[in-house]
């Protein structure tokens, strides 16, 4: 407001940024963000933590941060409960399927949406969005009773069939928005140059397409190989997911800790892996636009 | 304006048939492709758009659509066991699911629950999210990588296995959580179950929730907030706005639509919590444990009273509704934009 004031706080700006008062500015942001990191990344911490260490320590009074004797004990432990192998084998055998058949439809339909005019479209991306925010909690029980009708109970297919429900309004939906942001003068180009508009779409946009579709798709795969709900009442005792395995290690005589964290690593190794690669896409597919207000 | 003049300017110029009126009038005013979207039915047959959604569309009808409707049926209709073993559709009682379970006072405890269980996580995810947020643009890059590690990591946890280790660290005996707090001169909390208590136990859930729920936000959050326009801050706080001005008339006001976007999301998603109270309570929530999903799911799977099961189910998703209205909004006018 005032000029005085203006003119101080902006000379008073440069040096501040400059040197040893810049570190000084950034300590307490630093320090809060370093104990929001260690209390945030506690739980994964100790769940690997617990998964080296033998049984024994695990179970003693005062705990240890530091694996005095790493050990692959409770891995070996873990892969003898249950069907480890089987029941990874049907989760990606379901999260390959459902995220392969997902994306060939929901890309096809996020085309639609993103690059026809056509009456009925706003009808249509309405429809797609509210279908998101259906819970699918909700539909538990119909679902359980339409897959019971046609014979799908307990078979892979069905759940397939159950996950597309979520996988593919989200793939309609991000894809839509990494579509929208591809020029359409670029196809509108190829298509002056001879191409048809298939040619055209299959050799300018699908390219430009590509990260947003391993983003999309490999969020995709992490919902179907983490969904509990669905595969548990589902899928029998024979038949389980991974995520459900990992409920054999509490047992009627208490829980095996160790062997479960160590469980819990395997399950949860591919995925964080698997995250780390596409985080940043993945945010802006799910939220392009909406920064952009 | 100028963008649906050129539109109209380009299109007859384009293709040489007459009849530009519908056109200009359907590709909606100041779309920058106007051009190109006019273009496009004019050269593509009616019927393409929906041969590239008819997969999509068959799937959700047969596999949300037709269940929805079975949903609400069997929501006014008798059906149990019997009913699901010999396939029959189960004797129309009208209203009498709802007035049953709207008169019981379970329920609306139930109710209760779940509406300050998502006030609580809603409230907590989105006050450190923001936190966080603020905090990335701040901190220095080594910290911020840091951060950005922890939180990919923990919003990539499977929720089952988030759940397990939550139960690991809060287990009454050989918890760590009660060996550190113990540390704490004045505090034993040697052997002390911390789901005795439901409101104790339901307090671990939220944590548990907003823990998993956090990553998103943040990071969500941060990518917003890196599209405040500098300029505007530095303006305002050369008129004299502290932080806290600067960050409730400037900051906030730029990042509405995407803090109402992460805000109804979050609101949706920790009403449908069901596997963190499911499995921290080993498949069998106690009464005062029970929220709309579990128990929604336990008259049906359990007492196999599938009709209260389905008419909880109808109850949840309308007083979803309101919510859910909000977003679509929100979302609907971002897809304006483009």
């Amino acid at each position: 407001m005032s000029v005085p004031g203006t003119t101080a706080g902006r000379r008073s700006l440069p040096p501040a940024r400059r040197g040893g008062a810049d570190g000084g500015r950034r300590t307490v942001p630093n320090l809060l963000a370093l104990v929001f990191a260690v209390t945030a990344g506690f739980p994964l911490y100790w769940m690997v933590n617990t998964a080296f260490k033998p049984a024994r320590d695990a179970l003693a009074p005062e705990p240890k941060f530091l694996p005095a004797a790493p050990t692959l004990e409770n891995f070996r432990d873990a892969l003898e409960v249950g069907d480890f192998w089987g029941s990874v084998g049907r989760s990606a055998t379901v999260a390959g399927a459902t995220v392969g058949i997902g994306l060939v439809v929901g890309l096809l339909a996020a085309v639609a949406v993103s690059r026809f005019a056509f009456r009925g479209r706003r009808a249509v991306i309405v429809a797609v969005l509210a279908v998101q925010m259906v819970p699918l909690v909700a539909m538990i029980i119909p679902v359980f009773l339409l897959l019971n009708e046609i014979g799908q109970v307990d078979r892979i297919t069905g759940l397939v069939l159950t996950y597309l429900t979520f996988v593919l309004p989200f793939t309609v939906w991000t894809l839509r928005g990494f579509i929208v942001n591809i020029p359409k003068e670029l196809e509108e180009a190829a298509m002056v140059d001879g191409c048809t508009r298939t040619g055209a779409f299959l050799r300018v946009v699908l390219p430009l397409l590509a990260p947003g579709l391993v983003a999309t798709s490999i969020y995709a795969l992490v919902q179907a190989w983490n969904e509990y709900l669905y595969a548990m009442l589902i899928m029998s005792q024979d038949n389980q997911t991974a995520t459900v395995w990992l409920g054999n290690f509490v047992t009627s005589r208490g829980t095996d800790y160790a062997p479960m964290m160590a469980g819990s690593t395997l399950m949860a190794l591919p995925v964080v892996v698997f995250f780390l690669i596409v985080q940043r896409k993945v945010a802006a597919g799910l939220t392009s636009g909406a920064v952009k207000g | 304006m100028s963008a649906a003049d050129t539109s109209i300017a380009r299109a007859p110029a384009g293709r040489p048939s007459p009849a530009p009126g519908p056109d200009p009038g359907k590709a909606p005013p100041g779309k920058p492709h106007g051009g190109g979207r006019g273009r496009g039915p004019r050269r593509d047959p009616a019927w393409a758009p929906w041969l590239l959604l008819a997969p999509t569309l068959l799937v959700l009808a047969l596999v949300l659509g037709y269940p929805l409707v079975r949903l609400l049926v069997i929501s006014f209709r008798q059906y149990g066991q019997a009913e699901l073993w010999q396939g029959l559709p189960g004797d129309w009682q009208g209203l009498a699911n709802y007035t049953h379970i709207l008169t019981d006072g379970a329920f609306w405890s139930v109710v209760l629950r779940t509406l300050l269980f998502t006030l609580a996580a809603v409230t907590l995810t989105m006050t450190v999210g923001m936190a966080v947020a603020l905090l990335l643009q701040r901190v220095s890059t080594w910290v911020k990588v840091l951060v950005n590690i922890v939180l990919v990591a923990s919003w990539s946890m499977p929720v089952v296995v988030a759940i397990t280790v939550f139960k690991w660290m809060f287990d009454s005996d050989y918890g760590v959580l009660n060996w550190l707090f113990s540390r704490i001169p004045g505090v034993d909390l040697e052997g002390h179950n911390w789901f005795t208590d439901s409101t104790q136990g339901l307090a671990v859930i939220v944590l548990l929730v907003v823990w998993g729920a956090v990553p998103f936000v943040a990071i969500t959050l941060h990518a917003g907030l890196t599209q405040v326009p500098k300029e505007l801050e530095e303006a305002a706080r050369l008129d004299g706005a502290g932080p806290v001005k600067v960050f409730r008339h400037v900051t906030v006001p730029v990042l509405k639509p995407v803090i109402v976007m992460l805000t109804t999301l979050s609101v949706i998603w920790d009403m449908g919590v069901f596997p963190q109270v499911f499995l921290m309570r080993d498949g069998h929530p106690e009464p005062e444990y029970q929220v709309l999903t579990t128990y929604s799911y336990d008259q049906a799977f359990v007492v196999n009273d599938y009709d209260a099961g389905a008419a909880i189910a109808v109850v949840t998703v309308l007083l979803l509704l309101g919510v859910m209205a909000v977003y679509m909004r929100q979302m609907l006018k971002i897809g304006e934009v483009e």
